[in-house]
């Protein structure tokens, strides 16, 4: 494999890596307040969240494109504050695909909170556990499989993240080349030598992770098994 | 065949008879006749094979039936047996390759429309006419097409490497990569890229003026971008299809059409 795929697959490492540990930081208080929350406004939010995935990738890219422009709400306010433009730079390719895979974080951390009985969190409360005692030692150890879900589900759909990242990065090698996208050159080029050999690293890679989060997975089910 | 000689027939059966002919010959009329032609066309030129379709119909030519896409989907596709009658390629390469594969009807392919490269920027007084924009280095961030695969990209890195640019761009991060023209265009129109090297069949208006600013590379500093069609060998309707590219290749309003959409064309 070439060097120049071998660096596209270290960017897309490093960006499945830090999309999922960002949705799961930005997605569990969401997720927790849309299945505990009592606001008329959470149909609406539920509604929004789900929104990433009707349009087509790279219309999503476009639009981001022209948020994050010089003239767009976003872009033009950080132009404001002095601050780098996001587009075509590991930032900008890292706002895209938290906004992409969002629905697939937010989505089974909110069915995995909303399936948490409410026996355990009153037990806990009676035992004087405070409310974030009882999220932390009792909710989250209860939602680990969700919690699970979306990190694998985030992960992976980053990974194989096409339209939007090509977009939004514009393909500069060793900064924003994804290896999806530097498979996709080499198939357009007609170089399906190249392609088979990142294609198959992709999956073998993303096949012993699955695997391992899935034996991890099992090993849950079993410790919070017993809990529940 | 016409009405008029059953008209005095008292027979219901002779009637239903001539109706179901009729009919018949109707839907073959439908179906070999006014025939309806599939085209596949490479996206850059699916706008000006809308304005060519309507004229050609209006001509008295076959409807014609459009699936736009990047020349290297269409081509595979054609290879997999998709249904397409002619293949108006973004290249030559595409439409060489499905001739010596046997795919298309020898002595078909001719080069339709000949395309020209802009330099541009959506902002008044940014390009000058000269390209000296380039050398300045006042811009972040300049748009090419992918040149592996986008010939207008290909054509961008011949300028960027004849003025000695390229390398030192590249180096620097500053050239970001669409995967076509298109693409590369929304860079610069969204003003996330300052300049981008995209057709002039893109920012051409209709009164022939080009918003912003723009440098029209002249043709010296790239090989020419020659778009290639051919006849599909598998089409059932090989006659209608090269009827529609011998329009294309010499009627008058055809090229004078084709000339208002930003192309030159070879002869």
């Amino acid at each position: 494999m070439g060097s120049s795929d071998l660096i596209a697959l270290w960017v897309s490492l490093r960006l499945a890596t830090t999309t999922t540990l960002l949705l799961l930081l930005l997605c569990t208080p969401l997720a927790w307040w849309l299945a505990m929350g009592v606001s008329r406004m959470r149909t609406l939010i539920d509604a929004l969240v789900s929104l990433p995935l009707v349009l087509p990738p790279t219309v999503l890219g476009f639009y981001l494109l022209l948020l994050l422009g010089p003239r767009g709400a976003i872009g033009g306010a950080l132009h404001g504050l002095g601050l780098p433009a996001p587009a075509f730079s590991f930032t900008g390719l890292v706002m895209g695909s938290i906004l992409y895979s969002l629905p697939f974080a937010v989505q089974p951390l909110r069915d995995a909170f909303q399936g948490i009985a409410t026996r355990p969190m009153e037990v806990a409360a009676t035992l004087r556990a405070s409310p974030w005692n009882r999220f932390l030692t009792v909710a989250l150890p209860l939602s680990a499989r969700g919690i699970l879900t979306a990190a694998v589900l985030s992960f992976a759909h980053t990974l194989g993240e096409f339209g939007v990242v090509l977009m939004i990065g514009g393909n500069i090698p060793g900064r924003t080349q994804t290896a999806s996208i530097a498979l996709f050159n080499h198939t357009e080029a007609l170089e399906y030598g190249p392609a088979y050999r990142l294609s198959l690293t992709l999956l073998v890679l993303c096949f012993a992770l699955l695997l391992a989060v899935y034996g991890m997975n099992r090993r849950l089910l079993r410790t919070t098994g017993a809990l529940a | 065949m016409s009405w008029t000689g059953n008209l005095g027939c008292q027979c219901a059966r002779a009637r239903w008879v001539v109706l179901l002919v009729l009919l018949g010959s109707a839907a073959r009329a439908a179906a070999v006749g006014a025939a309806e032609l599939h085209v596949a066309v490479a996206a850059n030129f699916s706008g000006p094979l809308q304005t060519l379709a309507s004229l050609f119909e209006r001509s008295g030519g076959d409807r014609l039936l459009i699936s736009a896409g990047s020349s290297g989907e269409l081509y595979t596709q054609i290879r997999q047996g998709a249904p397409f009658d002619a293949f108006l390629s973004a290249d030559t390469e595409k439409p060489q390759k499905l001739e010596s594969e046997g795919l298309s009807v020898p002595g078909s392919r001719f080069i339709y429309a000949v395309g020209s490269l802009v330099l541009w920027s959506p902002k008044p007084g940014v390009v000058d006419d000269e390209g000296q924009v380039l050398q300045s280095g006042t811009y972040r961030f300049i748009g090419v097409a992918n040149p592996q695969t986008a010939p207008y990209g290909t054509a961008a890195q011949q300028v960027l490497t004849k003025l000695r640019l390229w390398d030192q761009l590249n180096q620097e991060h500053r050239i970001v990569i669409g995967e076509n023209i298109t693409q590369t265009w929304q860079f610069a129109a969204t003003g996330n890229a300052e300049l981008a090297f995209v057709a002039l069949s893109q920012v051409l208006q209709a009164d022939g003026s080009i918003n912003g600013s723009s440098w029209r590379v002249p043709q010296s500093m790239y090989e020419r971008i020659d778009q290639a069609a051919v006849v599909i060998a598998a089409s059932p309707q090989k006659l209608a299809a090269q009827r529609f590219l011998t329009w294309l290749r010499t009627d008058p309003a055809a090229l004078a059409s084709i000339h208002a959409a930003g192309y030159r064309t070879a002869d």
